[in-house]
């Protein structure tokens, strides 16, 4: 398995045994991601980051990444600045940038736009979301999270709760749990339920999906609750929107009969769907999902670079 | 019932045939083949609801001075997978072929979702794997949007 000077466009791209090498890799940068070692392993090297559309998470854990392991960044962090905003196609603007480091990442607001860039730029490309799309890294550090907290991927019972039709975090996550063997459970408001073909994907490649309509019901016997946010543009009426939103309200009360080891995951920010009474609690894994996105994002940067691991 | 059959559908010195299109379906095959690239001195025949022993009932079309090209084959391949292609010269069929679907369609179907990149004002061509073949099922190579309804644009 080669990593080095691969693009990373989508989870599809990426085989069982490869994931689980890169959360492998992940996990030795643990101790580098939070400071305690430190390392040069990219002494050197440039990451070009392209964020044509608003983000603060992906880039500043890109940036962390980097950082840790010796390396630098230069950003377009204001697409309102980008030569795009003069008239510049996407396929020039990135084969310009590929010329300047040894890598890019790409958030852009169209889907598909990161496996264009990977066909203009001669060096690899990291999608960091492309609209409605496919968002790569954010399904590996989910992943990392989940195998964080139950030693597997393989055998879970994992509920995804919330917008699934537009979340693009969930179609990605739920095809990787797919490929991993976990069950995977439904739980969206009828408007926003899993689109027919993705699911009909999962059961192609052989995945066990159910749905439930029920939170409640749902949550006893979950592993994982993966708790996407429900956007209010979604909803023409407001007093729909928070009746719906309400019922899909994560809190104490509705976890007193899940499992001690259930984990709550949801990929930030949150707007009200999991109540800050959790954050305390055992079942609160988000924090901790969000700083893994900095091992994971290391991992990778040092896998498609140098092609291994400090 | 030679006879009868020549009185439909009259042969053609060189041009193309297209036979075995599903019943109904002629309509769009011409579309796919565009009529302004037709030579505007050429005969173009269309027969509907022709009965086949093979498909039960199918259409016929028949262009005169135009070899159908490999990219217009693929996009009818796509709406009309039972259709045969034949190739014909000084009035003999130099080549025939059932249509193929290819493992990847490019450049003649636009992908359905307005938010595509390949729909942006970029330098690519449209691209889609075929994932299905009966019913035909093709995916964006780009935004992976899943394609199952489709009318394919000569390109």
């Amino acid at each position: 398995m080669g990593f080095k000077g691969r693009d990373v466009i989508s989870i599809r791209d990426f085989s069982r045994e490869e994931i689980e090498e890169i959360l492998r890799a992940s996990r030795r940068m643990i101790p580098l991601a939070e400071g305690k070692k430190t390392s040069h392993a990219l002494d050197g090297k440039i990451l070009t980051l392209a964020f044509l559309e608003p983000s603060t998470r992906t880039r500043l854990s890109f940036e962390a990444a980097m950082a840790r392991l010796g390396g630098s960044c230069v950003t377009i962090a204001d697409p309102a600045v980008s030569s795009l905003r003069k008239g510049e196609t996407l396929h020039d603007t990135i084969r310009v940038l590929s010329s300047y480091g040894d890598a890019i990442v790409l958030r852009h607001p169209n889907e598909g736009a990161a496996r264009l860039a990977a066909q203009a730029s001669a060096k690899p490309v990291i999608n960091g979301g492309d609209g409605a799309g496919q968002h790569p890294t954010q399904t590996l550090l989910d992943l990392a999270t989940i195998e964080e907290a139950f030693g597997t991927l393989s055998g879970l019972r994992v509920v995804l709760v919330g917008d699934l039709k537009y979340g693009r975090t969930v179609h990605s996550l739920a095809h990787a749990l797919a490929i991993f063997g976990s069950e995977i459970v439904l739980c969206a408001p009828p408007t926003l339920g899993l689109p027919a073909e993705v699911r009909e994907h999962l059961e192609t490649i052989g995945a066990k999906v159910t749905v439930e309509d029920e939170l409640s019901r749902a949550v006893r016997d979950a592993d994982v609750l993966y708790v996407t946010r429900i956007q209010r543009e979604r909803f023409g009426d407001e007093r729909e929107f928070a009746k719906v939103s309400g019922s899909y309200r994560i809190d104490r009360a509705l976890l007193a009969n899940a499992k001690p080891k259930l984990a709550v995951l949801h990929p930030l920010p949150r707007t009200g769907e999991v109540a800050p009474e959790l954050d305390d609690t055992p079942h609160a894994a988000y924090f901790r999902q969000a700083f893994l996105g900095v091992p994971v994002r290391m991992a990778l940067l040092a896998l498609l670079l140098t092609g291994k691991v400090p | 019932m030679t006879a009868a059959r020549e009185l439909k559908i009259t042969p053609i010195k060189n041009g193309t045939v297209i036979d075995h299109i599903g019943n109904g379906l002629a309509l769009e095959v011409l579309r796919i083949i565009g009529i302004d690239e037709i030579d505007k001195d050429s005969t173009v025949s269309v027969a509907l609801h022709v009965r086949s022993q093979k498909i039960g009932w199918k259409d016929i079309v028949k262009v005169e001075n135009m070899e159908l090209s490999p990219r217009k084959a693929n996009a009818i391949a796509l709406i009309a997978p039972t259709a045969t292609i034949s190739i014909i010269r000084d009035f003999r069929v130099r080549e025939k072929r059932a249509v193929d679907l290819p493992d990847r369609i490019v450049g003649i179907l636009k992908c359905p979702n307005p938010s595509c990149i390949s729909n942006q004002r970029e330098p690519v061509e449209s691209e889609f794997d075929v994932v299905r073949r009966r019913p035909v099922v093709l995916r964006c190579i780009y935004c992976e949007r899943l394609v199952d309804d489709f009318h394919p644009h000569a390109a």
